[in-house]
């Protein structure tokens, strides 16, 4: 399809300093194609809160977005330890992360239910020692 | 409220975006945990924390935050006043602890929309 634009980013383990910026910049290509505040936000802040947990517990992976008129998708593929209980990282408050995390102001539980919070679609396929693929979609209406 | 009356009430020092103290800010979320940040904050808000790194500043990136009160007398380093001021916004340090700092705001009328989560 001509008008879908795909963007491809990679992210580092372990480096915190750098954790946002791949949701930062995708963040600035939605400026510019005019995208509602409202939308944006919605990606930026699925974005990062999944780039964090890539850089808490993945040793990295690659995000691929996909930006139409009608929708917004993220693909967040890691080769990490994988998630063991999906319906316990849904909840609020349930965490693994370590005191290094906390620290940083992450690592409270929040994540994943922070990303079903800002997206309308989310699917995660996950398979302990492989890795983990949470796909997010943002519909504009 | 204009930040410059945000820095008057709390006897703040301003380390970053000096420029934009005309800036008018609708509402103030006071937390240390960037999730809940992500999670609940609104429009053209306020940022009061005791965190103090670089995340603080990409959570409010993400969030449209265009100004943060570091509390309890911490000072951000270099490197984050640095990322701060290439987002264009207004970081201050304040003496008072979190909860005097947004009581103070608060009585002075910085009363946001929303008091509570949906």
């Amino acid at each position: 399809m001509a008008d879908t634009m795909k963007l491809h980013y990679t992210v580092d383990a372990d480096d915190f300093t750098v954790a946002g910026e791949a949701s930062g910049a995708v963040k600035k290509v939605l400026k510019q194609l005019g995208f509602s505040s409202d939308i944006i936000r919605k990606v930026a802040v699925a974005m990062y809160e999944c780039e964090i947990n890539m850089v808490i517990h993945a040793d990295g992976g690659v995000i691929d977005v996909e930006i139409t008129p009608e929708k917004i998708r993220m693909i967040h593929s890691d080769k990490g330890p994988g998630i063991k209980d999906i319906e316990k990282a849904m909840q609020e408050g349930f965490s693994t992360a370590d005191e290094k995390v906390r620290e940083l102001g992450f690592g409270a539980g929040m994540g994943l239910p922070n990303m079903k919070r800002y997206t309308d679609e989310m699917n995660i396929t996950t398979k302990i020692g492989e890795g983990t693929v949470v796909d997010m979609t943002v519909y504009v209406k | 409220m204009k930040l410059s009356e945000v820095k008057e009430i709390l006897n703040a020092e301003v380390v970053a975006g000096e420029e934009f103290l005309d800036r008018e800010v609708k509402s103030a979320f006071g937390s240390d945990l960037m999730s809940d940040v992500l999670a609940f904050v609104k429009d053209q808000a306020l940022l009061l924390t005791g965190l103090v790194n670089g995340q603080v500043i990409r959570t409010a990136e993400m969030m449209d935050i265009k100004a943060i009160v570091f509390v309890r007398g911490k000072k951000p380093t270099e490197d984050i006043a640095e990322l701060a001021k290439e987002y264009q916004m207004v970081v201050m340090t304040t003496d008072y602890t979190l909860y005097p700092s947004c009581g103070k705001l608060y009585c002075a009328g910085l009363v946001p929309n929303e008091e509570r989560v949906d």
